[in-house]
């Protein structure tokens, strides 16, 4: 269990001030130029030495990915580029860095931009988070004002802009082009890769697109170590965690804690257990919607962090775990982020524009049972026409949480057909 | 047409010009600094939504006029073509007018599993709006569904304008809307009364770390 004295964010909750002062007391801002003093190549070495992985969903080594920028530069500017569009449903972790702990955003931006050679960096808050960005852009301010940002950042002799760009509301501007489509003023529709962002980013300039949780976490494992931080959680998923806990907890809440803590004991010991208790639980979503739902016989024993998750056909994701009980309609549950994504695809992409709807409509179908059971079989295989053929993960995205359905619950579905067919030939005896 | 249509109609109804006001032109002055030189287009949605705000001063409904689209596009030099489409993309643009207060009700599977049926439904009933995408007969609310508003752990939620409000139920939505005609509305947040995202009755973690003195 970890101790409060390895937490990275705390001031999660908003119980001490936001601001500069109280970002001080908290121990941000504290010499930052010694940091950037050890230079480029060393913050990298000791990012990817901690084996911290992107907080955003694909887990992806943050150290390796800055180490795709160009080490010389060229003619273009590099850029660094946040992801604070947080719109996966059950995810609510930025939300809570931006609003109550925006300093360590903000020094993880300059910390970060500086190891890859990027003098501005842009961070894209969605559209709906309009306190949450005024509280960012305030603290922006403040760290101009302060000399922490800007020419000759923190006394050191970077010059650095910092600048905050809202969004409009479109989940698919979490993909990290279509962000950088919709940061130059378009429809937020993804580009093909490669060329990736590293070689052709925002406004065709070298651009590292990183998590709000990824950035944050950066100035405290540089000032504690690679060492500490690679010793909390579990070997290749190290380092701390923020959880969201959400759906059927008696006290839903989000958290910080290790990588690998069991779900259960993450459940039990944060959120106040389950709601009528652990054997009332039916499901759990354990990485936001995208990820395929788990029974409750898996969560009974799997841990959270990347490698266990995928070891049992789910996935990390952004850590946001909701969670369902027995009262819950699954099939309703899935269907209901089927429709989410169908509201979502950008459309640029005819499996995911046509297959979304297609998937949508029998899911409805399902929740009523007005189906045939060979069509279980057809909505399984349509979701793997759209997985894996479209430009961005959305088309997965999709299809993965109506696969783990039908994995784990196909006798509620037959059972729901049954109970339809049976009423109708109830009705057509009278 | 009845009288109270052609009033609404003569409220919202396009205007006859757009041009930003002072207000908005201060704002435009520090967004077009953000960006590159040449790279003015990425100002769209901040100049999109800076519009919508203005209708809102200007008649109490926050939408955006296709006259405001062309203003935009003329102030970006982008053809107005390409306006529109990113108007039309971004969900938060309204392309019609909206009510005073515009409820913007989280119904994904999250808020669902908390009931957010339930606010529907108490919206519904104390509103008079019968679906989502309507505005109530006295013009003072429209309601929306919208997808994830990345607030989960205080699901449900009810966005009301750009205020969240978390952790709703049938009485405290209630109270809202009837704060909301009176209109006082309450600060936003969770309706429970907790600590933002921390567990119901306070924090089970960051309880040993030293609180900054006060005055400090």
């Amino acid at each position: 269990m970890l101790g409060d004295k390895d937490r990275i964010f705390t001031n999660l909750y908003g119980l001490q001030d936001w601001r500069l002062k109280g970002a001080r007391a908290r121990g941000d801002w504290d010499n930052t130029a010694a940091i950037l003093a050890r230079g480029r190549d060393a913050i990298v070495e000791e990012i990817k030495a901690s084996g911290l992985r992107g907080r955003g969903g694909a887990g992806f080594p943050t150290g390796m990915k800055w180490s795709f920028m160009p080490k010389q530069p060229d003619v273009r500017p590099s850029y660094l580029v946040v992801n604070a569009d947080e719109s996966e449903p059950g995810t609510c972790k930025d939300r809570d860095i931006i609003r109550h702990d925006p300093h360590k955003l903000i020094e993880g931006c300059l910390v970060a931009s500086f190891a890859m050679g990027a003098h501005a960096c842009y961070i894209y808050i969605r559209g709906e988070f309009y306190n949450e960005a005024r509280h960012l852009q305030a603290a922006i301010d403040e760290a101009y004002e302060a000399g922490l940002i800007g020419k000759k950042a923190c006394g050191s002799d970077w010059d650095f802009d910092l600048y905050l760009h809202r969004g409009a509301g479109a989940y698919i501007c979490g993909e990290e082009t279509a962000l950088l489509e919709s940061l130059e003023g378009k429809k937020g529709m993804p580009r093909l890769k490669p060329p990736f962002p590293a070689a052709v980013g925002l406004y065709g300039c070298p651009t590292t697109v990183n998590n709000v949780e990824s950035i944050a976490v950066t100035p405290t494992i540089m000032r504690r170590g690679a060492a500490w931080f690679s010793a909390l959680g579990r070997p290749k998923n190290t380092g701390t965690k923020l959880f969201c806990i959400s759906g059927h907890v008696n006290k839903p809440c989000n958290v910080e804690e290790e990588l690998g803590i069991p779900l259960r004991e993450l459940i039990d010991r944060y959120a106040g257990g389950v709601r009528g208790g652990w054997d009332n639980l039916l499901a759990v979503i354990p990485g936001g919607s995208s990820v395929p739902v788990l029974p409750k016989e898996i969560c009974d024993t799997v841990l959270m962090d990347f490698d266990s998750l995928r070891d049992v056909k789910s996935g990390l994701g952004t850590a946001a775990v909701i969670v369902m009980d027995k009262s819950t309609d699954i099939i309703k549950a899935i269907a209901r982020l089927s429709r989410f994504y169908k509201h979502e695809s950008c459309g640029q992409c005819t499996p995911c524009r046509e297959g979304t709807g297609w998937m949508m409509r029998v899911m409805d179908r399902l929740v009523e049972g007005r189906a045939e059971s060979a069509e279980i079989d057809i909505l399984e295989q349509v979701t793997r026409q759209v997985e894996g053929h479209t430009i961005c993960a959305l088309g997965d995205a999709a299809a993965w949480p109506i696969q783990g359905l039908i994995r784990h619950f196909r006798p509620e579905i037959e059972a729901r057909i049954a109970a339809f067919q049976a009423r109708g030939l109830k009705l057509a005896a009278e | 047409m009845s009288g109270n249509q052609r009033e609404i109609q003569a409220v919202h109804g396009e205007p006859a010009s757009f041009a930003f006001d002072a207000e908005s032109e201060a704002a435009i002055a520090i967004i077009l600094k953000k960006y590159p030189t040449g790279r003015q287009a990425s100002a769209v949605l901040a100049l999109l939504d800076l519009a919508q705000r203005q209708m809102k001063r200007a008649t109490g409904s926050a939408w955006l006029p296709r006259l405001a689209m062309d203003t935009v596009a003329a102030r970006l030099g982008m053809p107005p073509i390409r306006v529109y489409e990113v108007a039309t993309f971004y969900f938060m643009f309204n392309t019609k007018p909206v009510g005073k207060w515009h409820l913007q009700v989280c119904t994904t599977t999250p808020c669902w599993l908390r009931g957010s049926d339930e606010v529907v439904a108490t919206c519904k009933r104390a509103t008079g709006i019968e679906h989502f995408g309507e505005t109530s007969a006295d013009g003072l609310f429209t309601m929306t569904e919208v997808e994830c508003l990345g607030a989960c752990v205080n699901a449900p939620i009810l966005q009301v304008n750009d205020d969240f409000y978390e952790d709703m139920d049938v009485a405290s939505t209630e109270r809202l809307l009837a704060a909301l005609r009176h209109d006082t509305p309450p600060p936003p947040g969770s309706m429970t009364g907790r600590q933002a995202s921390a567990p119901e009755g306070g924090p089970t973690t960051l309880t040993t770390l030293a609180q900054p003195s006060a005055g400090e």
